[in-house]
């Protein structure tokens, strides 16, 4: 059968350069071809020949309808954020830029310092999200940061989104000194009120506008309609489609999605984590609904040890693992020396399982909220600080190592509400599925256009983790 | 925000206290009198006064005590506020501050002590409270201008 309709859907990865070609009447995958990235040089060549494994496989490309793109090359969004008070202006700046897709490299609060400058110098962020004060807050730091940056020599984007009564100030003494600042709504612009949507869009619009041109992506751009976002995005973006679905078609309700990579492990939830009895107290900062955190000491190589010290040090993690822990430690050795290592041997898998888990354990009981009692006058209160994950019913894993290893669904589990951390708000049980297409980024980008079709090929790929059957 | 902002109040009950009545019918009053208040309702630590302050760039804390534990829950409440950099943000207490039939004179001046710069016995009105507030926060802007 002929193909009418096709999309071609490209993700400029740190390492490869993908491709999956989607035919958007039957809302399948056609095709996907993978090549190097090559953004360092020239990214056309990488685009090339993934483009040449695509039609390795399915013959003669069709035209493509749209051709759209996102990106994590080049180090990926990098991005500082700074606010006024860590829990708060701080909290919803790191929420807003995380949401855009961002890879923080940098949070700062209160008045930044000469040390704090020269940090930010030389982290070279692509763009910085200034934020601090409530509207018609406090001004003096916002202005006072401001001026800081006004006379660094950092030449970035910078996206202001603190106290509006302030924001035309502060973007007046940057725009003096040369510098591109933009104005956006407060992230908090009442305490404890969380309004990230608009600094989200802002941070996309500048990063389809100048950051794929500094980052050497525009090389390509008559190769494609647009680079919408950055890849993490359009992951989120796919995970809010799958959970909320289209204005005809409903969703699969609360998920999360946990992507274990090499270094750090994403975890995205979609829901709206309020208390679900009334009884419960909220203490702090609104959670944003479609949540993203980045742990970046949470990886199955780069960063394996630190997942382990995460744990609880390798006799907890040894005895988890039912493996002699002098193993571990020479495997630990092994996954820092060779981050490209893939397991060889059915006690380096056993290994690389366990290590999954509990990377899935730590992060999820990081991004989860917790329960406390306090004992009042009236008897115990609940008091309930962070997001609550307890009504999510769909967990969905990706990243190397649940797509190819053994025992994803044991690791996933370790996403579940457990005796061992009993005031953490985890999900109490759920349903288990991988991304095993890697689909979900070309879902998050076909949503943009063609939203019915993207939710359809996002159910389509979802591929079921059944209690008794492994994906091995 | 109110044309008329005669001043930024942090309002709340202190500690693992739950009585939330008097507070709320508080701080509806002041709202009424032109007072912008950022409300933060029962059990709230003694930090979350002072970050709420922070971000709001507040004239003054208005903390309710009313379960007799009021004197623990204030220990070094001026300190965190001289810490975060709001050494002359005013600092007013009010409620069943201690356990007991202690006289109010000897209560109000361990909590001036402390650090409020004015304390409430029970049974005092929100009428009697803002006539003084206004003119503490005026004298406070005042000062503020002479100090820049």
């Amino acid at each position: 059968m002929a193909i009418v309709r096709a999309a071609l859907l490209i993700d400029f990865g740190s390492t490869y350069t993908k491709l999956r070609a989607v035919d958007l009447d039957r809302a399948s995958i056609i095709g996907s071809g993978q090549g190097p990235s090559t953004v360092t040089t020239d990214i056309n060549i990488g685009l090339d020949k993934a483009l040449a494994d695509l039609e390795h496989q399915t013959g003669n490309l069709p035209d493509f309808v749209h051709t759209l793109a996102s990106s994590s090359a080049a180090g990926g969004l990098g991005m500082v954020t700074i606010g006024l008070v860590p829990k708060l202006t701080a909290q919803a700046a790191r929420h807003a830029a995380l949401g855009a897709g961002a890879k923080l490299i940098g949070n700062y609060s209160y008045e930044l310092t000469d040390l704090d400058i020269s940090q930010i110098e030389a982290q070279r962020p692509d763009m910085i999200l200034l934020c601090g004060g409530t509207d018609g807050g406090n001004k003096a730091i916002y202005l006072e940061n401001a001026t800081r940056l006004a006379a660094s020599k950092l030449d970035c984007p910078i996206v202001l989104a603190g106290n509006r009564s302030a924001s035309d100030a502060a973007r007046q003494s940057l725009c003096n000194s040369g510098k591109n600042a933009v104005i956006t709504e407060n992230v908090m612009p009442e305490y404890l009120k969380l309004n990230i949507e608009p600094a989200r869009e802002v941070i996309r619009e500048i990063f389809i506008n100048h950051i794929v041109r500094a980052k050497g992506i525009d090389l390509a751009a008559s190769r494609f309609d647009e680079v919408l976002m950055p890849t993490p995005a359009a992951v989120l973006d796919a995970t809010r489609l799958l959970a909320d679905g289209t204005d005809g078609t409903p969703g699969i309700g609360p998920l999360m999605l946990l992507d274990i990579g090499g270094a750090t492990t994403d975890v995205h939830s979609i829901c709206d984590g309020l208390p679900p009895q009334s009884s419960a107290h909220f203490v702090g900062l609104e959670e944003p609904y479609a949540k993203r955190t980045v742990e970046g000491d949470l990886g199955m190589r780069h960063t394996a040890s630190d997942v382990v010290a995460a744990f609880g040090g390798t006799e907890k993690f040894a005895a988890q693992a039912a493996m002699d822990s002098g193993v571990v430690d020479r495997l630990l050795i092994r996954c820092r020396d060779e981050v490209d290592w893939l397991p060889d041997s059915a006690e380096a898998r056993a290994f690389d399982e366990a290590l999954s888990r509990a990377a899935v354990e730590v992060a999820v009981e990081r991004h989860a909220g917790t329960h406390s009692i306090v004992q009042t006058v009236h008897g115990p209160a609940t008091v309930q600080r962070g997001k609550d994950l307890t009504q999510i019913g769909t967990i969905i894993g990706t990243g190397g190592v649940l797509v190819h290893g053994t025992g994803s669904r044991a690791a996933l589990e370790g996403a579940l509400w457990s005796a061992v951390r009993p005031q953490s708000l985890c999900p109490k049980s759920a349903e288990f599925f991988l991304d095993g297409d890697y689909a979900l980024y070309a879902v998050g980008l076909l949503a943009a256009r063609e939203p019915e079709v993207a939710l359809a090929l996002g159910r389509q790929s979802l591929k079921s983790l059944s209690k008794d059957q492994s994906n091995g | 925000m109110s044309e008329v902002n005669k001043g930024v109040l942090v309002t709340g009950v202190i500690g693992s206290d739950t009585h939330i009545v008097g507070n709320r019918i508080l701080s509806r009053a002041l709202e009424q009198e032109g007072f912008r208040v950022v409300s933060l309702g029962a059990l709230t630590p003694a930090a979350e006064f002072v970050e709420a302050a922070i971000e709001t760039n507040a004239d003054a804390i208005l903390v309710s005590s009313l379960y007799g534990q009021g004197e623990l829950d204030c220990d070094g409440f001026r300190d965190l506020c001289t810490e975060a950099g709001l050494s002359d943000i005013l600092l007013y207490i009010g409620g069943y501050l201690v356990v007991g039939d202690q006289p109010w004179e000897d209560v109000h001046i361990r909590f001036r002590e402390m650090g409020f710069d004015r304390a409430f016995p029970p049974g005092t009105r929100p009428s009697d409270v803002t006539d003084v507030l206004e003119q503490d926060i005026a004298a406070r802007r005042a000062h503020a201008k002479q100090g820049a």
